[in-house]
């Protein structure tokens, strides 16, 4: 079938029952999606599926045809970093990085809908993403920080 | 020659000190970062494990047979492949890599099925019989020491007892006796697990060479190449270890795993790469968390709160294997005295076998259990005697470049500025015993070591060693056997070299955790890679400094000592207009000497203890923490709220800023997870279900964690205060900020609302049962309310320095004969 993964039609053959993290993964080799706990429970996977997060280990990926996934992979502008990408390298909001990318789509969604949210709404906007490392406050600064410059560089 | 630099005199820093980017923070950005199972190889196999459902039985037969013939199965494994035992220690050689007569924990591998993917391998599994003869199971330390038979192992002390410690510095008992107050206490401190993000993998294959190649998610590449030497039995010069970037470790993955030797024993049997990734579940079995510690402290102090004698009592629950349990057993006593000024310490500590999964080292390894009895009790001394418990601290931390009773050498130390930092950011004195009821806040401090003075295997040689290599390109590669866990070490790698050579920290390459290339450093533990890697890597960079001064000195018509590094650029110090671009320098020196590399490297200073066991602390520096907690407590439902955390950490120099607040930020989100509600617990299912002794909570959902929603704002401070052993004066940051986290939120809930919870994690269900006790007027507390009697040995006995000592072990009478 044809899945629309960061805006490009990718054809992939998996079987019914593959979940769309293991086809991100396996099938189309997308590792930066990465996988903690496969029953939802972490967040590692989360990815954008028609710009909301969706935990990719608990979605068929037969399910996802004709809707646009985005994954990690397609948040940088070429080499020019996402403006999450470089505050979240900056400001700490990554230690280990694997719980990085399911962060950073989850905060994405977020910004796409409000472009300065309190500190309470990105945590609760992140409260299904676990971290063991940073205690999440550089986390939540990184965000803020990203949305600081996201409504500097418009206009 | 040129002078070697003064590291700790130093105080105009080009990169050092400023906030920036790590070295590695773009790849994780971007999702580039490989992590061991991000890693595909053509003709790729999957393993996956077959575990004991029992937690202790004898294994009578396997039959693989019907595994073996399933469609897509290339490979099946069992104990009789793996004659050679291991463990990370050499005196706790007790794991085979596939069980072979016994399993000890429900978990336990026994087989493994190698198939041509992972669905495959699993049906498999379900094909492989074997035949368990169940025996009787210990649950408890209470149990292991009332049942010595059946043994869990046959070596260790004594039935079920793996090791036993005990060791007196100065006459406790006279001490005590002589003292104004002596308090009891129990504590109790159960088990949790590390619960690192990243689940462990590995990747084997055979190199084009016919070497044997292992990529995995390892804290000790170093102690694991060894490990497979022995196991596998072929020489170490045939195998290379690459340790990939941890996702998380917390010590987790500083035990070699049984998954590593499975799947490159398939890859030598196949000739294929054989990957391995651990499910969630599985992780919880591997475990090698924090050892649940029963703890008894008998501490005598003066009517003004100085401390005149400690006798403290240990007792660990291992689980089934041996780990770094030696060790673990020494740690829940040995850095006791780091803190406060302590004339005399008594320290017997009992490790027991039990049939669950093995404990080992997490962050803080052993003294957490330890440091939360010792400053829960503390606060109820201040309690009792009227005093501040902040001002009762401050009257005793350990003086600089002193020695302990146990003849440990205590540096540099910022103790006291840190406890003065946290009471003046936490508004402590406006709020300690004068919040309204239900608010309340608590102080605790703690010290921890830069790196175990002594290998895990005895040995002579360096701890760490660094090679530089530079080329006319301008191109720096450093290469260092440390591992990156997350926690940053490639970018302190980096930024030593950066400001030995004057040049920027992103235009290093680091080359690290690779047997195979990278010179050894004996791994990612013991918050021992800042220093005993930087010192390696400054020596390094001095050394190349050297042939860049001389090569530069005659071009700029300058001495060598005079040539000064900066800004991309080599400088005459007396004028900087007499300049070239550090390209430029590295030319002209390898013009003159030839292909310009150096090596570094470092062994920690010799321990001034001398008796056997002495071994076990000593550290070339230790680092101090002061935490306050403050709370909020529901009396109705006991739910435990915390609004703020203040924290000052003696780091000696923060080499980045970024990373070293958010070790900080991470070591008290764990240390608060572990003080509320992480829990490592198990159960017994009824009789008709076997019996059997199992996990309760081995998933993210069930084991309790604190979520973004959870988790407090925390105000950190960095005390710099630069300690000459370490490099630029840097001390660890990675798990001392962990220790005074639960002991704080113990004694804010006590000033809260009242009530001792003397065990952690403290839940609202112990809050509950604590109030209703003070309700009924009974004595508010929730904790143990007896030790077990443990046949603890004669200790060692050693006279404190002050006591005429001179760190050997002495006979008990020569302690009243010199005094």
């Amino acid at each position: 079938m044809t899945l629309r993964v960061n805006g490009e039609e990718q054809e992939v053959l998996f079987h019914s029952y593959k979940t769309l993290l293991e086809v991100l993964r396996e099938e189309l080799n997308l590792t930066g999606t990465k996988h903690g706990c496969e029953l939802g429970e972490c967040g590692a996977c989360a990815v954008l599926v028609d710009g909301e997060p969706v935990l990719s280990c608990l979605e068929l990926a037969v399910q996802c045809a004709g809707r646009d996934i985005q994954t990690v992979e397609g948040l940088a502008r070429g080499t020019e970093l996402h403006p999450l990408q470089a505050a979240f390298a900056d400001c700490g909001g990554s230690q280990c990085g694997y719980c990085t990318s399911g962060m950073l789509m989850t905060a994405k969604a977020l910004l796409d809908k409000e472009p300065a949210p309190s500190r309470e709404r990105i945590k609760e906007a992140i409260s299904g993403n676990l971290c063991r490392c940073t205690g999440y406050q550089q986390i939540w600064e990184s965000i803020e920080e990203a949305a600081r410059r996201m409504r500097e560089a418009r206009p | 020659m040129n002078a070697p630099e003064k590291p700790r005199s130093r105080t105009r820093f080009d990169t050092i000190g400023k906030p920036r980017r790590r070295v590695d923070g773009r790849a994780k950005a971007i999702g580039e970062l490989r992590f061991a199972d991000d890693l595909v190889l053509p003709r790729m196999l999957h393993a996956k494990l077959l575990r004991s459902p029992h937690p202790h039985a004898a294994i009578e037969s396997i039959d693989v047979a019907h595994a073996q013939a399933h469609p897509g199965v290339h490979l099946v494994l069992t104990g009789a492949e793996f004659p050679v035992p291991y463990g990370i220690m050499p005196v706790s050689q007790d794991e085979y890599p596939l069980a072979r007569e016994r399993v000890r924990f429900v978990g336990d591998p026994v087989a493994a099925v190698i198939a041509i993917d992972e669905q495959t391998a699993t049906e498999a599994l379900e094909k492989i019989s074997v035949q368990y003869r169940p025996l009787a199971t210990v649950a408890s330390p209470e149990e292991a020491l009332a049942s010595p038979e059946p043994r869990i192992h046959d070596y260790g002390e004594q039935g079920n007892i793996h090791r036993n410690q005990a060791y007196e510095f100065g006459d406790v008992e006279e001490a005590l006796a002589k003292s104004e107050h002596v308090f009891e206490d129990l504590f109790f401190y159960e088990g949790n697990t590390h619960l690192a993000m990243e689940q462990q993998a590995a990747l084997a294959s055979i190199e084009g060479d016919g070497k044997l190649l292992l990529a995995t998610s390892t804290q000790n590449p170093h102690y694991l190449h060894r490990q497979l030497a022995r196991v596998l039995q072929m020489p170490a010069a045939r195998i290379r270890v690459i340790a990939t970037p941890n996702g998380g470790a917390f010590g987790g993955k500083c035990d070699p795993g049984n998954h590593e030797f499975v799947v490159t024993k398939a890859a030598l049997v196949l000739g294929r790469p054989v990957k391995i990734c651990l499910t969630r579940e599985e992780v919880f079995y591997q475990h090698r968390g924090r050892h649940p510690v029963l703890m008894k402290f008998r501490t005598g102090v003066t009517r003004d709160g100085r401390l005149t004698a400690m006798h403290l009592q240990t007792l660990l629950d291992g689980g089934a294997y041996g780990s770094h349990g030696p060790a673990s057993t020494f740690y829940t006593g040995v850095l006791t005295p780091v803190t406060y000024e302590l004339p005399r310490f008594k320290f017997e500590a009992c490790r027991v076998f039990t049939n669950k999964p093995a404990c080992g080292p997490k962050r803080g390894h052993g003294t957490p259990q330890p440091r939360f009895g010792q400053e829960v009790q503390l606060d109820k001394i201040a309690e009792r005697l009227d005093l501040d418990p902040a001002e009762m601290r401050l009257a005793m931390v350990t003086k600089p470049d002193s020695l302990t009773a146990s003849w440990l050498r205590v540096g540099s130390t910022g103790l006291a500025e840190c406890i003065r930092k946290v009471v003046d950011m936490s508004g402590w004195k406006a709020k300690h015993r004068k919040l309204p009821a239900g608010r309340g806040v608590g102080i605790a401090c703690s010290a921890y070591m830069c790196g175990a003075g002594v290998s895990i295997y005895w040995n002579k040689m360096p701890h760490s060693a660094v090679q530089l290599l530079l080329d006319r390109s301008g191109q720096v590669t450093v290469y260092c056997g440390a591992t990156e866990l997350g926690q940053g070490s490639d970018d302190v790698l980096a930024s030593l070299i950066a400001e030995a050579l004057g040049i920027d920290p992103g235009n290093i390459r680091c080359v690290t955790g690779d047997t195979g290339i990278t010179p050894i450093d004996l791994g990612s533990y013991s918050s021992r890679v800042t220093i005993m890697m930087g010192n390696a890597a400054l020596q390094a960079a001095g050394r190349v400094r050297e042939q860049l001064s001389a090569a530069a000195a005659e071009q700029l018509n300058t001495l060598p000592e005079r040539v000064t590094f900066s800004r991309d650029r080599v400088f005459a110090a007396e004028d900087p207009a007499k300049s070239m671009s550090f390209i430029e320098a590295v030319a002209l020196a390898e013009a003159k000497f030839g292909t310009l590399s150096a090596v570094g490297s470092y062994s920690p200073p010799k321990a001034p203890g001398r008796y056997k066991g002495a071994g076990v602390g000593p550290s070339p520096a230790y680092s101090f923490t002061a935490c306050v907690v403050e709370t909020e407590v529901d009396p109705h439902t006991g739910w435990v709220t915390v609004p703020k955390i203040w924290i000052a950490h003696d780091i000696g120099r923060a080499l980045n800023p970024v990373l070293a607040r958010g070790q900080v930020i991470g070591g008290v989100y764990m240390g608060l997870g572990e003080a509320l509600m992480e829990e490592q617990v198990f159960r017994r299912l009824p009789p008709k279900l076997s019996g059997a002794l199992v996990h309760r909570n081995p998933s993210l959902l069930d084991y309790k964690s604190l979520t973004s929603l959870d988790m407090p704002e925390v105000d950190v401070a960095l005390i710099e205060d630069p300690d000459p052993n370490c490099p630029y004066g840097a001390k660890e940051v990675g798990q001392g900020p962990l220790l005074p986290v639960m002991p704080a939120l113990a004694n804010a809930v006590y000033d809260a609302v009242g009530v001792r919870i003397d065990e952690v994690p403290v839940t609202p269900d112990k809050i509950l049962r604590a109030l209703e006790k003070k309700s009924k007027g009974e004595t508010p507390r929730v904790g143990p309310e007896s030790f077990p009697a443990v046949p603890y040995p004669q200790p060692t006995f050693v006279l404190p320095p002050w006591e005429g000592g001179d760190g050997n072990e002495t006979r008990r009478h020569d302690s009243t004969a010199v005094v």
